[in-house]
Formats: structure tokens, C-alpha cells, sequence
């Protein structure tokens, strides 16, 4: 038998495995054991949540690999990692903890600030941001074999993730309705490359799957992001920063899976306790907003 | 005949899609009631435990399990192997599966993401290309079980991938990844068929 690990469609499959899905932030191995036994599909195993960032402060890096492999060693669900932006080495750890995924984010303070990781040259495969269609599609052309919009993490506060889904959503309804001639220039203007962004055109979605981030804290916002069109969710400090982890997780990943169902989501709101407090996003200041990162 | 696709979590959309290619009416089934309209039904990728969680808190888990029982054609690939495995070598904590085939089934058996691979096998005596994801493989099974494909490792281990038992097939491969009909057009024709009006 002649095997391919790593390739194309080995990644990319493993993000479809996750479609309909909710992937949880755990800063533990107890956390993580509370988010697989709500129904998450995914762990994101990491040393603070963005909430606790935003107030501790300082420069953000990947986490401990001990930290990891005890997450590891507790779930049988996949493991994903954050590395910093262009932290190739970092992405070299955690390649070789055996990781399910790495997500190049944002979220941690970036190393370089004008290139993003190769993520072709990994086996393991890469998750990114992205806040418009042009961000998305240069980092399908660097190896991303999935993609999440961005928000702005560890607010609670779900308007930017909303502006992102709609922006790339608007931006693919858009290139739907070009005539081929015009492709080329709507590449050029959102600076990707011709062959992604004439087969969005072609099949009105993106070649990766497409989940979104930032400030989700709610059954409610999960299943608003899912009418958005996003294929699952990530849910970073919503659900370890609210009053009753283990029931706001659950109540999440029914309310991805019954997005369309208002009785579902109504029950699945009942009674959660206190969601997490929160922060509005007009309030901090814009070198502060975690979404603007990412080139 | 009118084929249903498990839709709670997963790669749901690549089975219809598939269905629909090979000319049937596929249907999502979240509830009962969508159960009820269906006359085979495909268990898809995904997290197997998620998948069997939110069966089990919207009351189809069992009612699933009642029409394997009575004969309803089911196909499930990958966590849809797991799912109809009567045993799990390495089950999560209170894991349940339906059930329905004599097999014991080992989740991730090929390894972790890095491992995944796609490799050219042979399933009901063709070639197709396969796609593996954190795959199950089949640790042992009962006599009643027919072996259709079998993928051999480098140490010589040698594990099926696609079983058939009655009306119900399992693959640890992803044909719904692929542009390649070959294993859902053996469901619908070589099981299906014979069993639905």
C-alpha cells in the first residue's frame, strides 16, 4: 500500500470532520474533559484565555508542551495549538507533539510582522484568520487548510465577528455575479491570487472550510453565526469565563447543531447562569483590537 | 427510495451531495420525525462522541438503534464505523454506539491528524482511492461479517476498513471526500435495493 500523509485533502478533510461543530479554549486538563464531555468537537489547548491576556497583558507565545500533552492525554477528541504569527519554529513544536491542527493567531503577539508561516511545509495542518476574503485567500495560498473569521477575542462582544462574516460573505456573493473579465482586477484589488479567487467565483464558497471566532458567549450568538453561514465555531473565553462552564458548553453545541431551531435555542438559553461579563469592542482602543492583526 | 443522512454533526453535505450524484433523494434527519421519512439512512464523518451525544439529547439515539434492528439499510464511514460497531476497543467514557455489526472497532487506530493519509486500496474487488482521517480500523469481527477492503501496514498488521454485515455497511475511508461513487453506489445497489420497495 502506497500511503500520502499530509496532503491537500488529508488537511482539509480534517476540518470537514468539524463542520457543525463547536471548538472550545481549555487552559487544562480538566477544562478540556468538561468541553469533550459537552460535545465539542475540538479542544484549543492554551495557557490563558484571550480575556485573561487582554487584562494580564505582555507578550503572548505559544503554550508549554507539557501543558499540551497533558490536554493530549485526557481527550480523545483532536488537540488544536496556537503558534504566533511567522513563528515557524514554534509551529515545529507543536508539529512534532503530534497536535491535530495549529492555529496561527492572532491572538498571540506576532513575530513577524509582514510574513505569515508556510504552512505547506508542514504535515500537520494550519487554521487562520481572517477579517475579509482577500486575508482568507492569501492564506489558502500559503498552505491554511481552514479558515475562521475573525472577532475580537476575549470581549463577549460578538459585533466583530459579525462584520467579518458578513464582509467575506459579501465578498463571495460578489464575485458570483462578476463576468470572467472582470476577475482579474478583483483579484488584484484584494490582493489574491487569480486561481482562488476565480474558483470562489466558481463555486460561491471559499475551498476550506469556514468557521468563526471571536466573542461568541452565548447559545444565541453560536447559532446567529451559523445563519451567517459559518460551517462551526470556535469559543474561546465565553464558556470558562461564564458562571456554569459545563452547561453553557453543552447548551453551545446544541445550539450550533439546531441553529434554525428557535424552540431548541430558547431552551438551550435557559438557565445558563451569568455569561461572561465582557467588553465592548468600541471600547479599546484600536492598537488594542486583537482582529487587526493578521497581513 | 428516499435516503437519509445523519445530519447532527460532520461532513453531512459531502453524503447528500453524494446521494444526489448518484440520482436519490437525500434527506437531513436531526429528528424523528426525519427518521420516520427515510428508507436507508448514512452515518457521516465526524466526532464520533459529539455525534452520539446530540443523538442521544434530541431522542433519536434510540430510535436509530431500533430501525438497524429491524432492518433499515445503514451506511456509516468513519465515525459512522464507530457508530455501528456492537464494540469499541477504545471507547471515550460512557461512549455509546448503536451497534449492528459484529466488530469491535479501535478509534484512531491509524494515529493522530499527522497520520492521516490517502492511499489507493481495494474495496469489493476495484481500486478507488481512499482518504483516511484519524481513521478507525477493525480490530476483529464476528463470523457473520464479509471483509471488503483491508489495508496492510508496513509492520505487516493487516486491518479492515470496509465491512458489511446484512444491511449494513462501514468504511474507516471517506468516499464522500472524493468525486468517486463507487462505495455509495454499492450501498444503494447491492443493499438498498433488494431491501426497499
Amino acid at each position: 500500500m502506497s500511503e500520502a500523509t499530509g496532503t491537500a485533502r488529508v488537511k482539509r478533510g480534517m476540518a470537514e470532520m468539524l463542520k457543525g461543530g463547536v471548538i472550545m479554549d481549555v487552559v487544562n486538563a480538566e477544562q478540556a474533559k468538561i468541553a469533550e464531555d459537552a460535545g465539542a468537537v475540538a479542544v484549543m489547548a492554551l495557557e490563558r484565555v484571550p480575556a485573561d491576556r487582554r487584562a494580564q497583558g505582555g507578550v503572548a507565545r505559544m503554550s508549554d508542551p507539557d501543558m499540551i500533552e497533558k490536554i493530549k492525554a485526557v481527550v480523545s477528541i483532536p488537540v488544536m495549538a496556537k503558534v504566533r504569527i511567522g513563528h515557524f519554529v514554534e509551529a515545529q513544536i507543536i508539529e512534532s507533539l503530534g497536535v491535530d491542527y495549529i492555529d496561527e493567531s492572532e491572538v498571540l503577539t506576532p513575530t513577524d510582522y509582514k510574513n505569515h508561516i508556510d504552512k505547506w511545509n508542514f504535515k500537520v495542518p494550519f487554521v487562520c484568520g481572517a477579517t475579509n476574503l482577500g486575508e482568507a485567500l492569501r492564506r489558502i495560498n500559503e498552505g491554511a487548510a481552514m479558515i475562521r473569521s475573525k472577532g475580537e477575542a476575549g470581549t463577549g462582544d460578538v459585533s466583530n465577528a459579525m462584520t467579518h462574516m458578513r464582509q467575506i460573505g459579501g465578498e463571495i456573493r460578489r464575485l458570483t455575479s462578476l463576468r470572467e473579465d472582470e476577475l482579474y482586477v478583483a483579484a488584484k484589488e484584494m490582493q489574491a491570487p487569480y486561481a482562488l479567487v476565480k474558483e470562489v467565483a466558481d463555486t460561491g464558497k471559499l475551498p476550506v472550510v469556514l468557521f468563526t471566532a471571536g466573542g461568541i458567549a452565548t447559545p444565541a450568538d453560536a447559532a446567529l453565526m451559523m445563519q451567517m453561514g459559518a460551517d462551526g465555531v470556535f469559543i474561546g473565553s465565553g464558556i470558562f469565563k461564564s458562571g456554569d462552564p459545563a452547561r453553557r458548553a453543552a447548551a453551545c453545541v446544541k445550539a450550533t447543531t439546531f441553529f434554525e431551531d428557535a424552540k431548541v435555542l430558547t431552551d438551550a438559553s435557559r438557565g445558563l447562569g451569568e455569561a461572561m461579563v465582557g467588553i465592548n469592542v468600541a471600547d479599546i482602543p484600536e492598537p488594542h483590537r486583537l482582529a487587526e492583526r493578521g497581513w | 427510495m428516499k435516503i437519509g443522512v445523519l445530519a447532527l454533526q460532520g461532513d453531512f453535505r459531502e453524503h447528500m451531495a453524494a446521494i444526489k450524484s448518484a440520482g436519490h433523494a437525500a434527506l437531513s434527519v436531526r429528528r424523528v420525525e426525519e427518521l420516520d421519512e427515510v428508507d436507508a439512512l448514512i452515518l457521516p464523518g465526524g466526532e464520533s462522541t459529539t455525534i452520539a451525544k446530540l443523538a442521544r439529547s434530541f431522542g433519536v439515539f434510540e430510535p436509530i438503534k431500533e430501525r438497524i434492528t429491524s432492518g433499515m439499510p445503514v451506511y456509516g464511514s468513519c465515525a459512522g464505523m464507530i457508530l455501528l460497531a456492537d464494540k469499541l476497543a477504545n471507547p471515550a467514557p460512557d461512549q455509546e454506539t448503536f451497534g449492528g455489526i459484529d466488530m469491535v472497532v479501535r478509534r484512531n487506530a491509524f494515529g493522530r491528524q499527522i497520520d492521516s493519509f490517502e492511499s489507493k486500496i481495494q474495496f469489493a474487488g476495484d481500486t478507488l482511492e481512499a482518504v483516511f482521517i484519524r481513521a478507525p480500523w477493525v480490530d476483529s469481527l464476528g463470523a457473520e461479517v464479509e471483509v471488503l477492503s483491508t489495508v496492510v501496514l508496513p509492520d505487516g498488521g493487516s486491518y479492515p476498513v470496509a465491512v458489511k454485515q446484512g444491511n449494513l455497511l462501514a468504511t474507516s475511508f471517506h468516499p464522500e471526500l472524493t468525486s468517486d461513487l463507487r462505495v455509495h453506489t454499492y450501498f444503494f445497489e447491492q443493499i438498498c435495493k433488494s431491501h426497499i420497495k
